[in-house]
């Protein structure tokens, strides 16, 4: 696919760089040459320096054959002026634009605002509301490292650790259906000291590994109960960081959860005390021992650091850490930083970039995808697939899952029918309209899996 | 450094270009000729090596950095070069010592078209198509071409590519990614090379003459399977189909590409330096036309065809010739050769300083008159209306230091080395600009000249090609500390 990106920016670059890894031509535009270098050094990608909504730099991009515009910089004119060009001068036939601004997704306006009558955005994103959508969920599902949503949120896929004295560690996968007669689950992935394990009914499941199951959103705390002690819900939030994120959660949970917010500018902290009814609004800095003992962090259940500088937020959280929060969640966004951290004092790294780029990923891939999600820094991906196609077309469709020959890697985790549910067994017959589940191990077999689900004009 | 990334991908190339002995073989078969069991062996042996270069670390599967890319290049081209003159030095008709089948390899393979071989008539046609696909294959660059085809050297590629392609902007890219890139140039280069082919054929000459001066006339090579070279058909016809096609392999391939991309011819003309290239050429074929006939070496129609096709094959750093014209008047053969440091335009396969880095340089010079004029002016470097980077510049005036700086010590050894001014100067003109022929002893071939002498010219057609830098680099103690 022939892909131009606006903007080379945190957003840009690793979109550029997962769709590049993916053998799409990528061209990148932004008007600081030396961001487009550091790109052009690592990636294979060709970059344009200029103002990317100027018609002739995106000429000079080959918007003209290309097949997808996604607009990523950091000011919302410039994204959707972007998408306009694309759309009345070249006919682009998809287009992405990152809005940030609330005034302009505010639903009153929306509808009317963005359609191809008036301004041609297909497709928008705010990657603070992905951002913040995927922090709410670790919230709100004590335990997990990650949640996602499936087929709108009927179905959830959770990734936890699994902690020995369950239920359900050290014993066979198979047993499952005799701990819990009455739920149905299925186990995606499990990834031990080893990597990846790809699950059958043997496998058993170890102290430490981290476990991938898929189940109705109302059983997703019984499955959890099996693999590691229930923790409580939480219940005292301390935020650290008063931006756009830290806003936009303690907003969502201020009605439900009772939320602190540190913010270090006087005058944001004023603004967010204006905007926030529930929420305790604090000036002060997040690293501060004093100012987080006063405010009794050894009681708070999760402290999560939210700033826009990794630093910051890194000893932060461990500064809370030792000081006696349950569980610290952190944002950060450069890569190197989330290895180093993983599996220390910090419980669960946060990568924003992640989050964005599963959200995006869904429009680039083939095949009637819903939904993209990028497990494990990028390595493993949750897909959402409708099916389409008939028993001839297809190659799953009329099949049982037991007779598809899935690329290796891959697991077909459950399927939802007509807004129902179904957990995927060997017997369990696909048709066409199911939305179906898949978990890839390894990335590298997507393609495999887009193929697979393909209705075919290979086959004539 | 990673040895091993460095010995998986040297391996595969080798392998490669092991496969480049078997259409020779086939030559052989047709002609009825003794030389496939020594092109067998030499295919086999180079295969040999680069399965034993390859096999150690096949499975490595780590990242190649750019210190990996020129270590590559310039171990490729040097492997490459030996085991090029393997079948050379095997032949017996040939019969050439190994300095001579060096010489004669490196000069194939860097598209210099000099030669240490006469009487290439009665040479087996397989080996002289062998010498013929030798320049083909180092016209493009063996490594584009590995990077067209080769999957694998996917994002590694890019390091790969920039340390050979010659020019002095070369982080652009045709197309996003660099395996496409790379396939464009092949294709430009398969292209010209059967439309070139094919016209000499339907001008008259023999199919094999026709597919090897093809080989050599679209790589700016310039090896001959003929000692009189073109002028051998005497054909004016021939004459101007070469000419041609030198000038267009000259023009740099990107602009070939936006060209057939956009349909526009009109591309050639906006581009500065295409249109510096042309300019020059029909200059410098005025001043040796009027030269030619003032000086009474020709009449009026054998002063126009043989200046003009002279000053093209000489100033694109081809080197076919079709008359002797080291014998014109004095003035000529020094001034054809001055031509050939400005060579072709960069992003072609020719040779020489390169059009784009002499506009450059020319604009500098230019801003520093003016600026003696209007002190206060702020005055950037434009081509085709965008600033040239002030880094860019830098290099350019680099390479041009370093150039010269080689070009006169070369000069020096040859001239301890025995030989007199006319023919050192000469020689490594011929061999840093990648052109070929010279004057004094090295005016027909290179065969007279001494041994030390032919690894001088044969290190200086390799930094010719290389464009110096990525050679030089190599011998630099920081390139190798860790």
């Amino acid at each position: 696919m022939k892909i131009v990106i606006v903007g080379a920016g945190q957003v840009g670059g690793t979109l550029a760089e997962n769709l590049a890894r993916e053998y799409n031509d990528i061209t990148v535009v932004d008007i600081n040459e030396q961001a487009l270098r550091a790109l052009q050094d690592r990636l294979d990608i060709r970059t344009v320096a200029g103002t990317g909504s100027h018609p002739n730099v995106l000429v000079n991009a080959g918007i003209e054959d290309a097949d997808m515009l996604v607009a990523v910089t950091s000011s919302d004119e410039v994204n959707i002026i972007a998408c306009q060009v694309a759309y009345s001068l070249f006919h682009t036939p998809t287009k992405i634009a990152r809005i940030r601004s609330r005034n302009y997704t505010n639903p009153k306006y929306k509808a009317k605002l963005f359609n191809d009558n008036h301004m041609p955005v297909d497709v928008m994103i705010t990657p603070e509301q992905v951002v913040t959508d995927y922090i709410q969920k670790l919230v709100e599902q004590p335990g997990a490292l990650q949640v996602l949503d499936f087929a709108d949120g009927s179905i959830q896929m959770v990734g936890l650790r699994a902690v020995k004295d369950s239920p359900l560690v050290g014993q066979q996968l198979r047993t499952l259906k005799d701990h819990m007669p009455n739920v149905d689950a299925r186990v995606a992935a499990v990834f031990g000291k080893d990597g990846a394990i790809f699950p059958t009914g043997d496998t058993v499941i170890e102290d430490g590994d981290e476990v991938f199951f898929v189940a109705a959103r109302n059983n997703i705390r019984k499955v959890m109960s099996e693999l590691r002690r229930l923790e409580k819900p939480y219940r005292r939030l301390v935020i650290a960081g008063g931006g756009n994120i830290g806003f936009r959660l303690a907003k969502a949970l201020e009605n439900d959860y009772n939320i602190k917010i540190i913010e270090f500018s006087t005058e944001r902290a004023r603004h967010l005390s204006e905007k926030l009814d529930k929420t305790v609004v604090l000036n002060g800095s997040a690293t501060d021992q004093d100012l987080l003992l006063d405010e009794n962090i050894d009681k708070a259940d999760v402290f999560l650091a939210l700033t826009n500088d990794d630093e910051v937020n890194i000893l932060a959280s461990l500064l809370a850490k030792q000081l006696g929060a349950r569980k610290v969640m952190t944002l950060i966004s450069n890569p190197v930083y989330a290895d180093l951290m993983q599996g220390g004092a910090i419980d669960i790294a946060i990568s924003p970039q992640q989050a964005t780029t599963s959200s995006l990923l869904a429009h680039v891939r083939q095949g009637d995808m819903v939904s993209v999600h990028s497990l494990r820094r990028g390595a493993a991906e949750a897909l959402e697939i409708i099916v389409h196609g008939d028993e001839k077309s297809s190659k799953v469709v009329g099949r049982a899952i037991g007779d598809i020959k899935s690329p290796p890697g891959s697991t077909l985790a459950a399927l939802v029918r007509n807004g129902e549910v179904i957990i995927a067994h060997h017997d369990t017959v696909i048709e066409s309209g199911d939305h179906v589940i898949v978990f890839v191990v390894d990335k590298a077999n997507t393609k495999a899996v887009e193929k697979l689900f393909a209705v075919g004009f290979t086959f004539f | 450094m990673h040895l091993n990334i460095v010995a998986r991908v040297l391996g595969i190339l080798l392998m490669i270009f092991s496969l480049t002995m078997l259409p020779p073989i086939l030559v052989a078969t047709i002609y009825g000729e003794s030389t496939s069991s020594m092109f067998a062996l030499a295919f086999a042996i180079t295969l040999i090596v680069g399965l034993v270069f390859w096999l150690p670390s096949k499975r490595v599967t780590a990242e190649m950095r750019t210190r990996d890319g020129f270590v590559i290049t310039v171990f490729f081209w040097l492997v490459l070069s030996t085991f090029g003159a393997l079948p050379l030095m095997l032949s017996e008709t040939a019969n050439l010592s190994f300095i001579n089948a060096l010489f004669e390899s490196v000069s194939g393979l860097t598209t210099t078209g000099a030669t240490v071989i006469s009487g290439l008539d009665d040479l087996p046609k397989s080996i002289l198509y062998y010498r013929q696909q030798l320049q083909w294959l180092g016209g493009i660059g063996i490594v584009v071409i590995a990077v067209a085809i080769l999957p694998m050297l996917g994002v590694g590629g890019m390091q790969l590519y920039r340390t050979e392609t010659p020019g002095p902007m070369k982080d652009s890219k045709l197309t996003p990614r660099i395996r496409e890139t790379a396939n464009v140039l092949f294709k430009i280069y398969l292209a010209l090379t059967l439309a070139c082919g094919l016209a000499y054929w339907l001008a008259g000459m023999s199919a094999f003459d026709a597919i090897s001066h093809s080989f050599s006339t679209v790589s700016i090579g310039g090896f001959s399977t003929h000692d009189a070279s073109i002028g051998f058909f005497d054909s004016s016809a021939i004459m101007s189909i070469c000419a041609f096609f030198m000038v267009i392999s000259g023009i740099n391939f990107a602009l070939h590409f936006h060209v057939w991309h956009d349909r526009k011819l009109s591309h050639y003309w906006s581009d500065p330096e295409a249109r510096m290239y042309i300019y020059l050429l029909l200059v410098g074929i005025l001043i040796t036309c009027l030269y030619l006939y003032y000086s009474g070496t020709y009449g009026w129609s054998e002063s126009i065809r043989q200046g003009g096709f002279h000053l093209i094959s000489i100033m694109t750093t081809t080197g076919f010739t079709s008359d002797n014209f080291s014998g014109w008047p004095t003035f000529l053969p020094f001034f054809l050769i001055f031509l050939s440091f400005f060579g072709a335009c960069a992003g072609s396969t020719g040779g020489g300083i390169k059009i784009g880095r002499m506009l450059i340089l020319g604009q500098q010079c230019i801003r520093e008159i003016y600026r003696l004029v209007h002190p206060n002016a702020l005055l950037p470097i434009k081509i085709h209306n965008r600033r040239v980077p002030s880094r860019v510049a830098d290099a350019i005036w680099a390479f041009f230091g370093a150039y010269l700086a080689i070009f006169y010590l070369m000069v020096l050894l040859l001239l301890a080395s025995g030989l007199d001014y006319v023919t050192a100067w000469s020689a490594t003109a011929a061999s840093l600009n990648n052109l070929g022929p010279g004057l004094g002893e090295v005016a027909i071939n290179f065969a007279e000249i001494n041994g030390f002498a032919k690894w001088v010219l044969c290190w200086g057609m390799l930094l010719g090609r290389l464009e110096i830098f990525t050679l030089l680099v190599l011998f630099t103690p920081t390139f190798w500390r860790n």
